[in-house]
């Protein structure tokens, strides 16, 4: 018997498929949980967020609730927020600072650094009681790569840089930035949910064949504000500037684009006001004398949608966005979104900053609803899956070479990637 | 009840009518030139928007182009209008100069076809102006008491 996959590569035929009950199977979330979500690098947060000795964040990833935090030491570390007595979150608390953690149920209470330091009434344990054996357990694995911290479930997963492979050099673009190559968080989270599948956000995050229609609210902002969003004159490409997508190995992705849409990282446009123009002039000079002209450029005049397998977005466009979701149930995400900047930025700059995100991205923005309301009416039209099974994703499949960031090609490298972890090799 | 209070509420009623009945461009005409809008994230309610990343932080400018887009039908995640009907209660006043300073209630509830009701609960906070004869908004911010969106989604609407 011929075994039923889910994505169907077919180059002959020019046919590229993916069958719509991973998008809508509760069987599948549970495959996916298993061999995605238990295998791979999931990003936990940024060192910035946990500055100080003792600071700390919990977060649920991947389902489980980890506490992130910065000992008094001053090392990183990541743990199930889970008493080792019986099992209530030891901090409850979204973030703050604490020396240790205490269960609110006996009282088992934990240095920072994860140590088991007392036990209400421990010599009923018994003499050969060790409260070594019972610290926070710490996750599997915790890597950082330029501040940016993952965990891994999988003990035996192979380290995170050689994992990010050609993301890596789209951090560096981002943290360039930066004269001193440190970004940090800025403080508010965006927390939505949508309900979708948590694969459609990966697609929409760097799927550039839809801005024309569903953001064209937005286009029409952008030219009333005198920014010119008039397409480029080229067969095949639909926006004001011919970008191109790519395959990072390991299933992660990015559009690379000219920027039109300005960058307050030194490419100024209208929005930004008459009075931005020096100060954005001044970054852009820093940019030129610390990396040069060429790498300037490439810092200041792209944008790059990045997805990090499988469920990390970083948008360097007309702001940093950071964003990561996880599915809740087959049929709904819960996002989590935040802004990026250098840690040097004006109070200005960061305002200005600020107010570009907002031009576009959040649950409040002027692009971002749009993308949720999409991806709502996606969710909805799939529960004809059973009649309608097949989405189609062969766009730009005849190309050779460069891949246009209207194409599809990205899109088929993260579906590969699910395909290979989930489904197996073929 | 004090003039002023009574002033206000009138201001704020009149303003949750036009908002429910998506007269967008007559609620223009309540605000101020130099006009804000400002939703704070869920997670920093009483932060500044200029060192914090908002959900909504608008000016005139902005205001005006939320406006345009909401009455867009490309508006997406708007089109249908969503139906709201804000109930607005404990409304406080207090002047601050020429600036009136109020405070009121609200919950927001927020239907869409095939979709459960949306609540959106919080405080306004205002700041008013008297112009022509009339209070007019200068900033109003919209603080939601929920620990984050989660199932409220978007705030695609005018909040």
């Amino acid at each position: 018997m011929v075994e039923r996959r889910f994505v169907i590569e077919a180059e002959a035929q020019r046919r590229f498929s993916v069958r719509r009950e991973a998008l809508v199977s509760a069987a599948i979330l549970e495959r996916e949980q298993r061999a995605i979500f238990e295998r791979c690098w999931i990003y936990l947060g940024h060192g910035s967020e946990i500055k100080a000795p003792g600071d700390f964040r919990t977060r649920r990833i991947a389902g489980r609730p980890i506490l992130f935090c910065r000992g008094t030491d001053g090392i990183v570390r990541a743990f199930f927020n889970s008493c080792r007595h019986r099992g209530a979150m030891v901090c409850a608390a979204r973030e703050g600072n604490a020396r240790g953690f205490m269960c609110v149920y006996h009282g088992w209470n934990y240095g920072n650094d994860g140590t088991l330091n007392g036990v209400p009434g421990e010599e009923a344990y018994g003499p050969d009681f060790d409260k070594r054996q019972f610290g926070l357990v710490a996750v599997p694995r915790l890597e950082q790569y330029r501040d940016f911290y993952f965990l891994n479930l999988d003990r035996d997963a192979p380290s995170l840089e050689p994992y990010l492979a050609g993301a890596k050099e789209y951090i560096d673009l981002v943290v360039d930035q930066s004269p001193s190559g440190r970004m940090e968080i800025v403080a508010g989270t965006q927390e939505y949910d949508i309900k979708a599948n948590w694969k459609l956000l990966a697609e929409n995050s760097v799927d550039d064949y839809h801005l024309p229609v569903t953001h064209s609210t937005w286009l029409d902002y952008m030219k009333s504000a005198g920014v010119d969003t008039r397409p480029k004159q080229e067969a095949g490409v639909l926006l004001p500037t011919k970008g191109i997508g790519k395959d990072l190995g390991n299933g992660h992705l990015a559009i690379d684009n000219p920027n039109f849409r300005g960058r307050p990282v030194a490419r100024w446009i209208s929005i930004y006001g008459e009075e931005a123009k020096t100060d954005i002039a001044a970054i852009r000079a820093e940019l030129v004398e610390r990396l040069g002209e060429a790498r300037a450029a490439r810092v200041a005049d792209t944008n790059r949608n990045l997805v990090i397998f499988p469920n990390l977005v970083i948008n360097d466009g007309s702001s940093v966005t950071v964003r990561t979701f996880f599915p809740d149930g087959p049929e709904r995400m819960q996002v989590r979104a935040w802004a990026l900047g250098p840690i040097e930025e004006t109070e200005a700059q960061r305002a200005r900053r600020l107010d570009a995100f907002l031009t576009f991205y959040g649950p409040g923005g002027f692009a971002t609803p749009d993308d949720i309301a999409v991806l709502e009416l996606m969710q909805q039209g799939l529960a004809a899956w059973r009649e309608v099974p097949w989405t189609e994703l062969a766009r730009g499949l005849h190309r050779g070479g460069n891949h246009l960031n209207t194409d599809e090609e990205h899109l088929r490298v993260f579906w590969r990637r699910w395909s290979e972890l989930v489904e197996g090799p073929l | 009840m004090s003039a002023l209070r009574a002033e206000v509420e009138e201001l704020l009623f009149h303003e949750a009518e036009l908002l429910d009945a998506w007269k967008l461009r007559e609620w223009l005409l309540l605000l101020t030139e130099d006009a804000r809008y400002l939703v704070p994230p869920n997670d920093r309610p009483e932060a500044d928007h200029r060192s914090t990343l908002f959900t909504i932080a608008d000016d005139r400018a902005r205001i005006e182009a939320r406006v345009n887009r909401l009455l867009d039908r490309n508006c997406h995640a708007e089109y249908p209008p969503s139906r709201t009907r804000r109930l607005i209660a404990n409304v406080r006043v207090a002047e601050d100069g020429g600036t009136v300073l109020a405070s009121a209630n609200f919950i927001v509830h927020r239907f869409r076809r095939h979709e459960g009701v949306r609540q959106y609960v919080g405080q306004y906070r205002y700041r008013l102006r008297r112009e022509r004869g009339s209070l007019r908004i200068a900033e109003r911010r919209a603080i939601l008491d929920a620990e984050e969106l989660g199932s409220l989604g978007s705030v695609s609407f005018i909040l």
